[in-house]
């Protein structure tokens, strides 16, 4: 069986990061699991976890009144979950929901922004693994709001 | 062919043979005439529907016709029309549909098209001609309308004895000496005492028809004197298209701020593309009788500069003039070269003398090379 | 060829079946001589009677030759007519034309199949050729982006296709409601996580042209060489042959130099603004 510290620093968020800062954020981490329909998290609430996730699907939706939630992403094994957590005031801004039985390392977001207050050289480190999936998911949503499978407005 | 030098003079008598061999062989024969206070291409039977004593000022957006001191048949430059209306015609039908309950029947356009006699056609032309040839029947995919017209074609071309002021076909290495592809070429001879065509066979039909002629076998001075008209005529050029490497030079800057500018003038009018010789866009339009029992499927000249020409669902993919003068401009001079082995601008200044607001294509693309180079030295 | 290529000829809808809300799949004859060959990618001209003739790609399966279908959605005079067909009907036929997918230069390498909405049209005979041939092929990858659940393309197709041991599917949505059990999230953003060797890769992509774009953004950050992808080009079209300058793009005639072309050959133009 995989101890903690190895299960961290193999998930793909934390893939190549150094020895013995991988022992420092280990120190912030346990297991989580989810059954189907379980929220990580709503929004509005403090972004006090961060979530990896090792096996399972994850969505990301916002409730919408009258109607069912919109889900606007999916996640997947290897993948993070929330980022609201990097930034002041640390509230997350939509519903985080297990759709499948998900696995996954939930790091105090508390005790990780601390070590990375700490060791800026370390802060940064994180950071450049947050950025990207900040910027893919900004990409995804332009695109997603230009619904370019959408019927044209003008016929042929 | 080529090596029979069958160099002869004519005078204007000979010339009107040459009209009467022509139409004799069933040719209809087709050359320059005045109407409607401009030279165009017109059905001709005798040469005093020649523009004789004529000529034409032309500049940006400016085309006058002016009496001439003397009495040429061809002293003047291009005019709105080319060539191109008889080979590649501005309405062409391409075939009937017929339905009978569920049955679609397709009929081809029965149109025999008239074996045509081409008279004055300049070195411009020529290789507008030469251009079109192959954009239309270059590959597997070759128009049947264009070429049974083209392919029947006889060609008497004509060394340029008149520059006009928008005629740019020396930079374009196109004229205005008349090089290859003509069944007789004529050079234009005139002084106060003379009035000769100087001719000359550059197809086996050209020497047959050559032969028949009232002619005198050409002198060493006539041979000079044809020489010095088109040597003068290549000092004369209006306009001339920088010598620099065009197609690197607009694709490298297809987000140039000219183009802005361009823009700001152009109408889209499209008569740019009207006029030019090579410009070959067509459209197809349907129509069909109010039973509908009968259907028509026809084709005609478009334009780049029309917003439905890059209609796909959803809308036009060029909807600004701006990126519609680039458009025309980038595949004229650059993705022309890529497509079909040369330019597919020939340097005749049609677009420069009909354009409403006179804008110059030459003038376009050195504006653009002039800021270019100036960054490049600071 | 030969002939005058602007003439269709008479063909009849064998069959007309719906695929989504607004899109139906016609198959129709291959013509009175029977036999009609064509090759995944291309496309045939398509004229209803009186009203117009439109460019619709062949979304059948190249390897039998009795049958010709066409994904058709109905959104213009053409389609709309297209699309209301009844089987016994006649519409008139030109094609097919066009460069069609590198079936054979993508031949030992490994296939990244990208399709966006209806693009999955064109690609199909694609897929039918890698199925059939499928020992000429390194892995599979079929990445599939729409609209939403509702809106997937042969959604039986794909599901028996997913089920196949050597091939990958990955179906996404941009929107999604509760009982989708899948991916949501767009499908540029799947190609980072797929794990693939991109200098032994060839992409063939086919979608809405931003679409498009941004999936070849994310093939070329994997590592993907600008000659080993492809794309279906889709511009205005009235004759197919390179005479009508419609769909004149850059150096290339999208009809008879494309649809189909690699990447370089567009590179620069394709994000340029009304080019």
């Amino acid at each position: 069986m995989k101890n903690i510290a190895q299960i961290v620093c193999e998930h793909p968020f934390f893939h190549g990061l150094d020895g013995e800062f991988c022992d420092l954020v280990c120190g912030c981490a346990r297991n989580v699991r989810f059954n189907p329909g379980d929220y990580l998290f709503h929004e509005g609430g403090d972004a006090d976890y961060l979530y990896l996730i090792r096996y399972g699907q994850v969505t990301l939706e916002i409730a919408v009144p009258g109607k069912p939630s919109v889900r606007f992403q999916t996640l997947h094994d290897g993948d993070l979950v929330g980022v609201s957590w990097v930034l002041p005031p640390y509230h997350w801004a939509y519903d985080a929901r297990a759709i499948t039985l998900t696995r996954a390392i939930a790091m105090d977001a508390r005790c990780l922004r601390k070590k990375c207050d700490d060791d800026p050289v370390l802060g940064y480190d994180v950071l450049k693994r947050v950025l990207p999936i900040l910027t893919s998911r900004l990409h995804a949503t332009q695109m997603q709001i230009l619904d370019v499978y959408g019927a044209p407005e003008q016929p042929e | 062919m080529d090596n029979v030098d069958d160099s002869s003079v004519i005078t204007r008598e000979g010339l009107q043979c040459l009209l009467d061999a022509l139409a004799e062989r069933g040719y209809t024969v087709v050359g320059p005439t005045v109407r409607d206070e401009a030279i165009v291409y017109e059905e001709l039977a005798r040469i005093e529907a020649l523009p004789a004593g004529w000529t034409d000022e032309q500049d940006g957006g400016h085309y006058r016709l002016k009496r001439r001191s003397d009495e040429a048949l061809f002293g003047y430059a291009v005019g709105p029309h080319s060539w191109k209306r008889f080979l590649h015609p501005p309405k062409v039908s391409l075939w009937q549909a017929t339905r009978h309950e569920n049955e679609l029947r397709f009929v081809p356009a029965r149109d025999e098209p008239p074996r045509y006699a081409f008279i004055g056609v300049r070195a411009c032309e020529l290789a507008a001609i030469g251009i079109q040839d192959r954009v239309l029947m270059g590959d597997e995919y070759a128009d049947p309308h264009y070429r049974s017209r083209r392919e029947e074609a006889f060609l008497v071309a004509l060394n340029c004895s008149e520059a006009g002021g928008t005629c740019f076909c020396d930079s374009m290495a196109t004229g205005p000496d008349v090089k290859e592809g003509y069944d007789l070429v004529l050079t234009e001879l005139l002084d106060d005492d003379n009035h000769l065509f100087l001719i000359r066979s550059g197809s086996e039909e050209g020497a047959e028809i050559l032969a028949e002629l009232p002619r005198e076998p050409a002198t060493e001075t006539h041979q000079a004197a044809a020489t010095a008209v088109v040597e003068k005529t290549r000092s004369q050029m209006g306009r001339s298209m920088p010598q620099i490497a065009i197609p690197a030079l607009l694709m490298d800057n297809l987000e140039h701020p000219r183009w802005d500018e361009v823009a700001d003038r152009c109408l889209s009018c499209s008569n740019c593309t009207m006029v030019c010789p090579t410009c070959f866009c067509t459209t197809v339009e349907d129509t069909s009788d109010l039973e509908g029992v009968t259907a028509e499927r026809s084709r005609r000249w478009d334009s780049c500069f029309t917003s439905d020409f890059s209609y796909i669902h959803g809308g036009s993919v060029r909807n600004s003039t701006r990126s519609r003068y680039r458009q025309w401009m980038t595949h004229k001079l650059a993705t022309w070269v890529d497509q079909f082995g040369t330019s597919g601008c020939v340097g005749c200044g049609r677009c420069i003398t009909w354009c409403p607001v006179g804008i110059d294509i030459t003038e376009e693309v050195r504006a653009i090379h002039d800021d270019v180079s100036s960054r490049d030295k600071e | 060829m030969s002939g005058d290529l602007m003439i269709p000829e008479p063909v009849r809808v064998l069959r007309r079946q719906q695929e989504l809300a607004t899109t139906w799949t016609l198959e129709l004859e291959s013509g009175p001589a029977g036999h009609r060959p064509f090759l995944p990618g291309q496309f045939n001209m398509l004229y209803i009677f009186g009203v117009g003739e439109v460019p619709i790609s062949l979304s059948g399966d190249a390897g039998q030759t009795e049958t010709l279908s066409h994904t058709v959605r109905a959104v213009g005079p053409v389609s709309n007519k297209l699309a209301a067909l009844k089987p016994m009907d006649t519409v008139g036929l030109r094609g097919p034309f066009g460069v069609g997918w590198p079936m054979t230069a993508g031949e030992g390498a490994d296939l990244l199949i990208v399709a966006g909405g209806l693009g999955l049209a064109p690609l199909r005979p694609a897929i039918y050729h890698v199925l059939r041939h499928r020992e000429r092929y390194g892995r599979v990858i079929l990445l599939y982006g729409t609209r939403s659940p509702d809106d997937i393309l042969y959604a039986g197709q794909l599901e028996e296709w997913s089920k196949r041991p050597d091939v990958e599917v990955h179906i996404t949505v941009d929107h999604a409601g509760g009982d989708w059990p899948g991916k949501i999230g767009v499908v540029p953003s799947l190609v980072p996580a797929l794990d693939f060797d991109p200098e032994d890769a060839v992409a063939m992509v086919c979608g809405p042209e931003i679409m498009m774009r941004f999936t070849v953004n994310a093939l070329r950050d994997a590592g993907v060489e600008d000659e080993s992808i492809y794309l279906s080009m889709e511009r205005n079209m009235k004759c197919a042959l390179g005479h009508c300058g419609h769909c004149q793009f850059g150096s290339t005639f999208v009809c008879k130099d494309g649809p189909v072309l690699s990447f370089d050959r567009v590179r620069g133009l394709l994000s340029l603004k009304e080019f």
